[in-house]
């Protein structure tokens, strides 16, 4: 495992639309979490959460900035330094508000596909798949459909998914918001057990402040700026 | 992992369906092919079994199959005479309709040279060939008759005594193979009045003519059948076959024969290729753009199914990539499905057709060119239908499994 941070963003900025439309979504954002930290990202609605979540994700590319995952930078600017979705299947894991599981796969299959993608394939891929299943406590339940699982059990097998690959980053975008307060706050323990034990650096973008105890930090995003809460 | 098979695995009564309304569409396809190949196999159909070598036929006409064509009897004794002809048979051929069991019945007569030809290279089912020379019929099973059934034609009753298979007339209509006498009696009946009066009318017209006035027994004669007056000779034949004895030159037997001003010669070749070109033409036209059509629409129809298939799975397809799958497990997705369904859909075409077909009024012939064709063509829609859907499966963001 390497001993660099999970992620380091410097000077982060999200501009969306050019002169009268132009809306700045974020604003210099930049941060650190470690391997093996499990950060929350606090803020309320066009905060730029998702924004952000979703240019450390390799998915948006920022305006102006810099991201670097796992030692090596990936991002500059709009520009991106590496492949982008290789980059993604080997380092990062996304856990979703739904969980998006493939519908017309089995939770195992769901674990094993994201498996499939990275190369991994046969025995070693199934043992994985179970291992990890099984750890999350749905072991028992990995030949159902997503229909016949409940909502944190669906959870559950999505942050397995996240898992397969071991990501240095997770990140979860408001992973609760469909769960009641119980089982939401179970989840969220999930996320800091998960971070703790596989050394991945967990960053969960979340409304729920019931359960900010569990994470090692709190980030908080209002209106594009990014600060950390003591 | 297959993605496709599980997609499929999990929504298999609606592939299923889908794949089933998509092989009927195939089916008709196949069988428009199957159609134009029975239509083509059963207009020469006769000319390959009759096997004759050359076909004499009405001057400037283009044979009995395309035209009228009526030529003397006495053809068949001259082109005996010519070096080179090893036999020669009259064929006499016309469709008659009439009502039989209460209901309508259309038979292509043909008239065998008895008793040479017996009829010996049908292809019966059941009873015999011909084995006297009068009120004897082999028909083919699709008019619908039996050994020992009697049917009236003319002033006759004639017995069934074979079913053949497989015997049809270009127009669809099947065959009644008699001699070539009771074929003519057929063709040639009247009712005894019009008889009556037309040997009145040749006696009066005789008597006003050279030939009544110079050779007044030629007017007794005038009372009786027409065979009775050498000058008016027998009836007229459709054509003459001429088969040649081996190693000879056609084109000099040919050359002899046209030398006669009331016949015109084709080879056996040629009469095919009259056939071909001239009645069937526009039917084969016709359902050759018929079935170019359906090729066409079942293409439209496959591509809209995979792409609404495709749009049903395009979240699935931004999560794929968001996790940083390749584009060809995306493509592997779309173009899988595609196959199959494809696959399937032939399958069923090809096995409904072959329960269907046989109960069509006509013979649909599907050849194993014909399906290794339409197997081409099915890959070739599965590739093409597939790539709307590729298309919008490779323009999906991940960023979309946000939203």
């Amino acid at each position: 495992m390497s001993a660099a941070p999970a992620i380091e963003t410097a000077g982060v900025t999200k501009v969306y639309g050019s002169g009268a439309t132009e809306v700045v979504a974020l604003r210099e954002a930049s941060l650190t979490i470690q391997r093996g930290e499990v950060v929350a990202l606090l803020g309320p609605s066009g905060s730029g959460k998702s924004t952000l979540l979703s240019a450390i994700g390799l998915i948006n590319p920022p305006t102006r900035g810099e991201i670097k995952i796992d030692g090596k930078i990936v991002m500059r600017g709009p520009r991106a330094l590496v492949d982008v979705r290789r980059f993604r299947r080997e380092h990062l894991g996304f856990v979703f508000q739904k969980s998006n599981l493939i519908p017309f796969l089995t939770g195992l299959e769901n674990v094993l596909v994201a498996l499939d993608i990275a190369g991994t394939e046969g025995r070693p891929a199934k043992r994985r798949a179970m291992e990890l299943l099984t750890e999350l406590g749905i072991g028992a339940r990995a030949k159902n459909l997503p229909s016949a699982l409940s909502g944190g059990e669906q959870q559950r097998v999505a942050i397995a998914r996240a898992l397969a690959n071991r990501p240095s980053l997770l990140l979860a975008d408001e992973p609760t918001a469909a769960l009641d307060s119980t089982l939401g706050r179970q989840v969220m323990e999930l996320f800091r057990d998960v971070g703790h034990e596989s050394g991945a650096g967990v960053l969960v973008v979340t409304h729920d402040q019931r359960a900010l105890d569990v994470f090692d930090r709190t980030l908080v995003l209002d209106d594009g700026v990014l600060r950390e809460d003591w | 992992m297959n993605l496709a098979i599980r997609d499929v695995r999990h929504s298999l009564g609606r592939f299923l369906m889908t794949s089933v309304g998509l092989g009927l569409l195939l089916m008709i396809v196949m069988g428009m092919g199957g159609i134009y190949a029975g239509i083509v196999a059963d207009a020469t159909l006769l000319i390959d079994r009759l096997d004759g070598d050359l076909w004499i036929v009405q001057r400037d006409t283009r044979g009995p199959f395309a035209e009228l064509s009526r030529v003397a009897s006495n053809v068949e004794d001259r082109a005996r005479t010519v070096p080179g002809v090893a036999g020669a048979r009259r064929f006499v051929t016309h469709t008659v309709q009439r009502e039989h069991r209460g209901r309508p019945l259309r038979m292509a007569i043909v008239g065998l040279a008895w008793p040479e030809d017996r009829g010996q290279w049908l292809p019966m089912v059941s009873g015999r060939t011909l084995a006297q020379g009068h009120y004897e019929v082999v028909a083919d099973r699709t008019l619908g008759l039996s050994v020992g059934e009697s049917i009236k034609l003319g002033k006759d009753m004639y017995r069934v005594v074979g079913v053949t298979r497989d015997m049809i007339a270009s127009g669809g209509d099947g065959l009644a193979l008699m001699t070539i006498a009771d074929a003519q009696s057929v063709q040639f009946d009247t009712v005894g009045e019009a008889t009556r009066l037309e040997r009145a009318a040749r006696r009066g017209r005789a008597e006003t003519r050279d030939l009544g006035l110079t050779q007044p027994g030629m007017l007794e004669l005038a009372d009786q059948p027409a065979s009775a007056i050498p000058a008016l000779g027998s009836p007229m034949v459709s054509a003459v076959l001429v088969n040649l004895q081996p190693g000879v030159d056609v084109g000099a037997v040919r050359a002899a024969m046209e030398g006669w001003a009331d016949v015109t010669v084709y080879t056996e070749q040629e009469q095919r290729e009259l056939l071909l070109r001239g009645p069937i033409d526009r039917v084969r036209r016709q359902i050759g753009l018929f079935r170019a059509l359906l090729v066409v629409i079942s293409g439209i129809i496959m591509a809209l199914i995979l792409y609404t298939m495709t749009l049903d799975k395009l979240h699935d397809i931004a999560l794929l990539k968001l996790m940083g799958a390749r584009d060809r497990m995306i493509i592997g997705l779309v173009l899988q499905e595609a196959f199959l369904l494809g696959a399937i859909a032939y399958l069923v075409a090809y096995l409904l057709g072959e329960r269907v077909f046989p109960f069509f009024p006509r013979r649909v012939i599907v050849t194993n060119d014909m399906l290794v064709w339409l197997a081409l063509a099915v890959a070739v829609l599965c590739v093409a239908g597939s790539s709307l859907g590729i298309w919008k499966a490779m323009r999906v963001q991940p960023n979309e499994v946000l939203g």
